[in-house]
């Protein structure tokens, strides 16, 4: 545990430092202020912004559209995992997709969902739930495999219904790579929403980041993409939290 | 009647210790702590230790002893805090020449074959190489290996694995032989005849041996002496002679003096065991 | 080969779903296969689509051969030092989930429209992972190998070659199979609105003008593509670990 916290130190350190360097060189106009600004006046446009809540539509857009994503390829994927995990014939033929599916760059579909659905919230979360529900049908197959096989014989032993089999020694067995399945996905349905927001759509904070950018208003556009990492960073250090608690049953 | 070592001390009373210009290995008063995270833990000592050329000694102790510990001061991976370590001699610096080692965990390269893995230690040492395929043939006509020249270590069971280790170690003709717990994750059958293997191994090469193991009927049966160490931090607190013939095999099971020996091993270990197993970590 | 029989059922699969997609929803939302393919090689048979088609390969094999290097020497030295690895983890994991989108118009503002951006963008997404994946490659690596080579008193060199190398090598080689798609992902992506060649670029005409079978022609070419390559590494790994594992 001393570890973990000294190393989350010098972590916290290392990046302080660097936003201090960045904050330097801005100052110093060795970074010309066309090209970026500094993180301390990133961060007071951010607070202005927020306050003023002239983006406030756009973002709860976005949040809204990463929920309904995450909750959409949670779901059906760890539904589609399940299908797939109790038929091995089906699994054997979909095997080599799925193992290729990110190789493909799924993005370029977009624009033929915006042809489906237009542009609009349908096509953004089309593209992210395209993106994220291979990682979580991957990770309800990768869990469901490891699953130690005497932990069923023993299930059998005590003459559990399938049922109860099920939800007391599968599902908290296959919870560490589930949970995974679920990181993976929160990441891709945020990449997939921004990142279509961003390309073309009319709404959320990657619409407002292109059109501040394309309006030359580096203030905002700062402001929103130092919003995003902020979000990302805090997303993923609770999931991490979970996912170490999750692990930290398994493991010494 | 087996000579037996002085019962008292809890430190290490060595029995009819070789001068250490006269042992082949020799091991005066070391010591080993390790540090980490503020934290410092006595691993090892003290412990006194003299290898004759040629014997075949045996580690008992419990786990976590800091028997690995010795093994690794004794191959120059690590020097000890206090005390002497000498090989031939001269004081162990690094890894001595002359100096094999077979560890308990599988160490065959899986992206070579069995004759490439054997041969392997001699390639990179630059070694002839006709020099080397008489080496590499004999040392795999030796461990049973002919068969299997060409398969990957995968393609093998756990023994055939340490076999093939073996036979890396035996190319480069040691003087001294370390084995730690090498034949631990086979099974007890197994285990009897690999056992056998290495005592074929030592007539043949005439080597020393160390060998660290858990298991007392091994170390029993194949030793010229056998040394009992305490929990952590492990001193020596017996060392027993077998008096085994040279020309031994596994069947010395069936002769009483081997349930003598393996009696007197349990007793002290016995309680060490105990010990070790009353305390939270490993 | 009857084993793939199951998998071209899918792929048949698929583009009957296609089809009656296509037969539901019409000629303005979507392309039937058959005018996917047809138009596909009315493009290839184009001079023109070949400039653009090279310019991208142009692109990518820069942002590729950086990415790589970049990325396996960055992952080897963090995997090495075990502080600097735990410490530099999070890190790179976190820069690896924001979306890079978000960073793109920093980076057509650093490096202006031009190759030079095309090749930033696939770097961008594809040296984090490689960089994990060696990272990973070699804190995963059995700790007796290092041993056996001090045992076999090896030198730092022959150590790193002929033990540390090919023991990590398969891990390596997953890595970069997911860094190459997420390089060409990444220059794609970045001609898609930074450049005025390319088959990104393509795409953002033909969907400005409409011309869906354009578009969908495009994305098929680039899904074979991604898929024959990553078929090819994938046989590749699986050469190097059929050895290495039962």
């Amino acid at each position: 545990m001393i570890a973990v916290r000294s190393e989350a130190v010098l972590r916290f350190g290392i990046v302080a430092l660097l936003v201090a360097a960045v904050e330097m060189l801005c100052r110093l106009h060795i970074i010309p202020v066309d090209v970026m600004i500094a993180p301390s006046q990133m961060a007071a446009e951010l607070i202005k912004i927020l306050v003023s809540g002239e983006y406030s539509a756009d973002i709860i857009s976005s949040i809204a559209n990463v929920l309904i994503s995450t909750a959409l390829s949670v779901t059906l994927g760890f539904v589609a995992g399940l299908i797939i995990y109790s038929a091995p014939s089906l699994r054997a033929a979909l095997e080599p997709l799925l193992a290729s599916y990110y190789a493909v760059p799924t993005f370029i579909f977009y624009p033929v969902f915006i042809s489906l659905f237009g542009v609009g919230s349908g096509a953004i979360v089309a593209i992210a739930v395209l993106l994220a529900i291979v990682s979580m049908i991957t990770a309800t197959l990768n869990g469901l495999d490891r699953i130690p096989r005497v932990l069923r014989k023993t299930g059998r032993i005590y003459r559990m219904s399938r049922i109860k089999m099920a939800v007391m020694i599968e599902l908290p067995s296959a919870a560490p790579s589930l949970f995974t399945g679920v990181k993976l996905s929160v990441a891709y349905s945020f990449i997939g929403v921004i990142a279509s927001e961003f390309i073309l759509s009319g709404s959320g904070i990657g619409y407002a980041i292109a059109y501040a950018y394309n309006n030359f208003e580096n203030r905002h556009m700062y402001a929103l993409m130092l919003l995003i990492i902020l979000l990302v960073t805090g997303v993923n250090a609770l999931l991490n939290g979970i996912d170490r608690r999750l692990q930290s049953q398994r493991h010494r | 009647m087996i000579p037996v070592a002085s019962e008292t001390a809890a430190k290490a009373a060595p029995v009819k210790q070789t001068p250490v210009e006269q042992a082949h290995a020799a091991l005066r008063g070391v010591t080993c702590v390790y540090h980490s995270q503020g934290r410092s833990l006595h691993a090892l000592g003290p412990v006194d230790l003299s290898l004759a050329r040629g014997e075949f000694f045996s580690v008992v102790g419990p786990s976590g002893c800091g028997k690995s510990t010795l093994l690794d001061i004794l191959a120059g991976l690590n020097p000890p805090q206090t005390g002497t370590a000498h090989f031939e001699g001269k004081s162990i610096l690094g890894v001595p020449d002359g100096v094999g080692v077979v560890f308990q965990e599988d160490a065959s390269f899986p992206w070579l074959n069995v004759h490439d893995n054997v041969a392997f230690g001699l390639r990179r040492a630059g070694v002839d190489p006709t020099e080397i395929k008489r080496r590499v043939d004999y040392a795999i006509g030796f461990m049973g290996l002919k068969d299997f020249a060409a398969s990957y270590p995968a393609q093998l069971s756990g023994g055939m694995r340490q076999r093939v280790c073996i036979a890396r170690t035996l190319v480069l003709q040691p003087r001294l032989i370390l084995l730690d717990e090498p034949f631990g994750a086979l099974d007890q059958q197994t285990r009897l005849i690999m056992g056998d293997e290495l005592l074929r191994l030592w007539r043949e090469t005439s080597a020393t041996i160390l060998l660290i193991t858990h298991a007392l009927d091994e170390a029993a049966m194949l030793s010229d002496r056998v040394g009992v160490m305490s929990t952590r931090p492990g001193t020596f607190i017996d060392i027993i002679e077998t008096g085994w013939d040279r020309n031994r095999d596994s069947r010395v099971v069936s002769k009483p003096h081997f349930g003598d020996i393996t009696a007197r091993l349990w007793e002290k270990l016995r309680v060490e065991a105990l010990k070790m197993m009353s305390t939270r970590e490993l | 080969m009857h084993k793939f029989g199951g998998t071209a059922l899918v792929i048949l699969a698929c583009v009957a779903i296609w089809q009656s997609l296509y037969v539901y929803v019409g000629d303005s939302a979507l392309a039937s296969p058959l005018q996917t393919v047809e138009k596909l090689s009315e493009l290839l048979r184009n001079d023109d689509f070949w400039i653009h088609v090279s310019e991208t390969g142009r692109a990518f094999v820069w942002a590729f051969a950086i990415a790589v290097l970049g990325g396996v020497s960055l992952g080897m030295a963090l995997g090495l030092g075990r502080l600097a690895g735990n410490v530099a983890e999070p890190i790179l994991v976190t820069l690896y989930s924001i979306p890079k989108v978000v960073l793109y118009p920093l980076i057509l503002l650093c490096f202006g429209l031009g190759i030079s951006a095309k090749v930033a963008f696939g770097v961008m997404h594809g040296l984090i992972p490689i960089a994990l994946f060696s990272m990973n490659a070699i804190r995963q690596m059995k700790p007796v190998y290092r041993r056996t080579s001090q045992v076999l008193r090896l030198t730092s060199l022959q150590t790193a070659l002929t033990v540390i190398v090919p023991a990590i090598l398969p891990e390596i080689t997953s890595g970069v199979r997911l860094g190459l798609s997420l390089t060409l992902l990444g220059v794609l992506i970045g001609e898609m609105f930074a450049s005025q060649r390319g088959l990104g670029f393509l795409l953002t005409s033909a969907i400005n003008l409409g011309q869906i079978d354009t578009i969908m022609a495009i994305a098929l070419l680039l899904t074979v593509f991604a898929i024959a390559c990553n078929t090819l590494m994938m046989m590749f790994e699986r050469h190097l670990t059929h050895r290495q594992s039962r």
